[in-house]
């Protein structure tokens, strides 16, 4: 069995678990959403890094599968709702107010837990795969795939901007009542979905870790360094792309999917290009190719940004900016890159 | 059936990619037929044909410009032919194949370059070259079995890297860059390797273990040299093929070839 951390890893990483376990009891309900809500992007900037620091595909569309598994989750919340909306009908108010008569046939079988389940998984997975497929096979790489994935996140974005799409327009959803049968206001959902998004978050880690540090993983970073000469030495290069970009997708969509009922709402402004771009700043933030550092990056972005967007609303995207420049110009690394640095200086 | 028909006959068997077995029945292990390649209006090969028997070593000279990489280009698939034919001996069709896939049938590159994983070890650069069942899944799942430990270790004697294997590779010298290669390509266990320029900017000494190598290849595997370094040439060869403006000028012994008009007109006679 390969080694996956060493044993102070393991015991940080058990440390973390148990504080996931005894926060929400100790946290106020404003510190427990945020917490909660860091935990899902920090499961996207792991999934960024298994394809940008790992195998050298900068995709800056991974918003739009964050999304998508946060609409899946967001269909089944406006289904559980019934008939307490603001009209008392079984559909969801913003089709009342269309005038809709039924539900369009996006929504089939969506009051269906498990069914919403495989859509989150399987939405995200499958535009990954059928999308990765024919760019990866078209050898498109490198900034023109950056370019596209922009793109397609964009026009994602269009399409769930109109009111026949389907999904709400420009207000999305929100005003969620229930999940499984519970409230998703009262505290212990709360605490429950805080914990698992916590397990969800560890076991992403893990799974990472497991892949990077299998031969698959050394075949992406052979991929990234040398493409010409992983072909040349039997690896279907389009294959490998396809399999870590739908991964990549699909984390992102379960990460989405834990977001929306911790924060109350999905719109389609979670597609907008920028998003997409910040998460690729978490990651060079934190270090690529680091699993670790990608987490920390997305806390302290996250962290910084709700400080700002508070105490100095209007800057904001300044700082974001600066630090973006900054973290290129002084941690090419990144903060794990630092502390890799620092402990090779104690040694 | 032979022992290389059975080792074909497993590459064949792995993963997606089928190429058939490895015909070298008639004694050749690669043969080109009126190869022609156009860019932009430029001839880069010109009804170009060549033969390369089994365990064969042969050299390719020819000035810049006369087609050797671009020849190379054609066989691994990296360029498609306008017209002409390339087979990999009797029964595989290389302008049909993709580069993996002729990687699998058991073509192995060198490249002018090195192209080596820099930021792996030059232990895991030989695991990640060595012949596996390279798809997705299976490669998750991989482990080293005892055997393909013996294997690594005995490619990194002869490529004379024994001491350097958790060496990342990007910190090795050139030579030992280009050694690294060739040891990549052994570990496919490939049945014809394409080596493009392997002495560049080796020191003597490392040319000099280079020639060694190669000439204890021959006869296991076929090769194809393609240098502009006559000395190592000179050394090795046994048959040379000369190139110029995209076809075969003369082929020989070195000897034969040096004393060639034409082929003097074409080094000297600019």
């Amino acid at each position: 069995m390969r080694r996956l951390y060493a044993p102070q890893g393991w015991i940080a990483l058990g440390l973390a678990a148990a504080l996931i376990a005894v926060l929400p009891f100790m946290l106020s309900t404003y510190w427990v959403t945020l917490l909660g809500k860091i935990m899902c992007y920090a499961i996207v900037a792991i999934a960024m890094d298994l394809i940008w620091g790992y195998c050298g595909i900068l995709s800056l569309g991974h918003g739009l599968f964050f999304a998508l598994g946060g609409y899946a989750m967001g269909m089944y919340l406006m289904r559980q709702i019934g008939r307490e909306g603001q009209y008392q009908s079984e559909l969801p108010d913003f089709m009342v107010f269309l005038d809709w008569k039924q539900l369009p046939w996006q929504w089939w079988n969506t009051d269906q837990f498990w069914w919403a389940m495989l859509l989150v998984v399987a939405v995200p997975g499958l535009l990954a795969l059928v999308f990765g497929y024919f760019a990866f096979r078209s050898r498109v790489k490198g900034v023109y795939f950056s370019i596209i994935t922009q793109a397609l996140t964009f026009a994602a974005m269009l399409l769930f901007f109109r009111n026949a799409t389907g999904f709400g327009g420009n207000n999305g959803f929100t005003d969620f009542k229930r999940i499984l049968g519970f409230s998703v206001t009262s505290p212990e959902t709360r605490a429950a979905l805080f914990a698992i998004t916590g397990a969800v978050l560890i076991g992403t880690l893990l799974l990472a870790r497991w892949i990077v540090t299998s031969k698959l993983g050394r075949v992406l970073t052979a991929i990234r360094d040398a493409e010409t000469r992983a072909a040349f030495c039997g690896y279907n290069t389009v294959h490998y792309k396809v399999a870590v970009f739908t991964l990549s997708a699909v984390l992102c969509g379960i990460a989405g999917a834990l977001y929306v009922p911790q924060v109350g709402i999905i719109n389609p402004s979670e597609m907008s290009p920028a998003n997409s771009i910040e998460i690729a700043i978490w990651v060079a933030l934190g270090g690529r190719g680091t699993l670790i550092g990608p987490v920390i990056g997305a806390g302290v972005v996250n962290g910084a940004k709700s400080f700002f967007t508070q105490a100095f609303p209007e800057y904001w995207l300044y700082f974001l900016g600066l630090l973006f420049i900054l973290a290129t110009l002084f941690l090419p690394q990144g903060v794990a890159g630092l502390a890799q640095r620092w402990k090779e200086k104690r040694a | 059936m032979s022992a290389s028909a059975v080792a074909a006959s497993e590459s064949g068997s792995l993963g997606r990619i089928s190429t058939g077995e490895l015909d070298t029945t008639h004694g050749a292990v690669l043969y080109l037929e009126d190869i022609s390649v156009s860019f932009d209006g430029f001839r880069a090969l010109n009804r170009l044909s060549l033969s390369i028997d089994v365990g064969e070593l042969r050299c390719v000279i020819g000035p810049n410009g006369a087609g050797k990489t671009t020849m190379m280009d054609v066989i691994t698939g990296k360029t498609r032919p306008d017209a002409g034919s390339a087979w990999f001996g009797q029964t595989i069709d290389l302008t049909k194949l993709s580069d993996a896939e002729i990687a699998h049938a058991g073509i192995g590159r060198k490249f002018q370059k090195p192209t080596i994983f820099e930021s792996h070890t030059v232990f895991e650069n030989l695991e990640l070259a060595m012949k596996a069942d390279k798809r997705v899944r299976r490669t998750l799942l991989a482990k080293l079995s005892s055997a393909e430990r013996d294997r690594i270790a005995e490619t990194q004697r002869l490529i004379r890297l024994q001491d350097a294997a958790d060496r990342t590779a990007g910190l090795l010298s050139h030579g030992q860059k280009q050694w690294l290669e060739i040891g990549m390509l052994l570990m496919q266990e490939p049945r014809l390797l394409l080596l493009d320029e392997p002495v560049a900017g080796m020191s003597d000494d490392e040319t000099e273990r280079t020639a060694e190598l190669f000439l204890s290849l021959a006869g296991k595997h076929s090769l194809v040299v393609v240098e502009h370094d006559m000395a190592f040439i000179e050394k090795i060869a046994r048959k040379v093929t000369v190139l110029h403006e995209g076809s075969v000028l003369a082929e020989g012994a070195m000897a034969q070839v040096q004393a060639d008009p034409r082929v003097i007109e074409v080094y000297l006679g600019r």
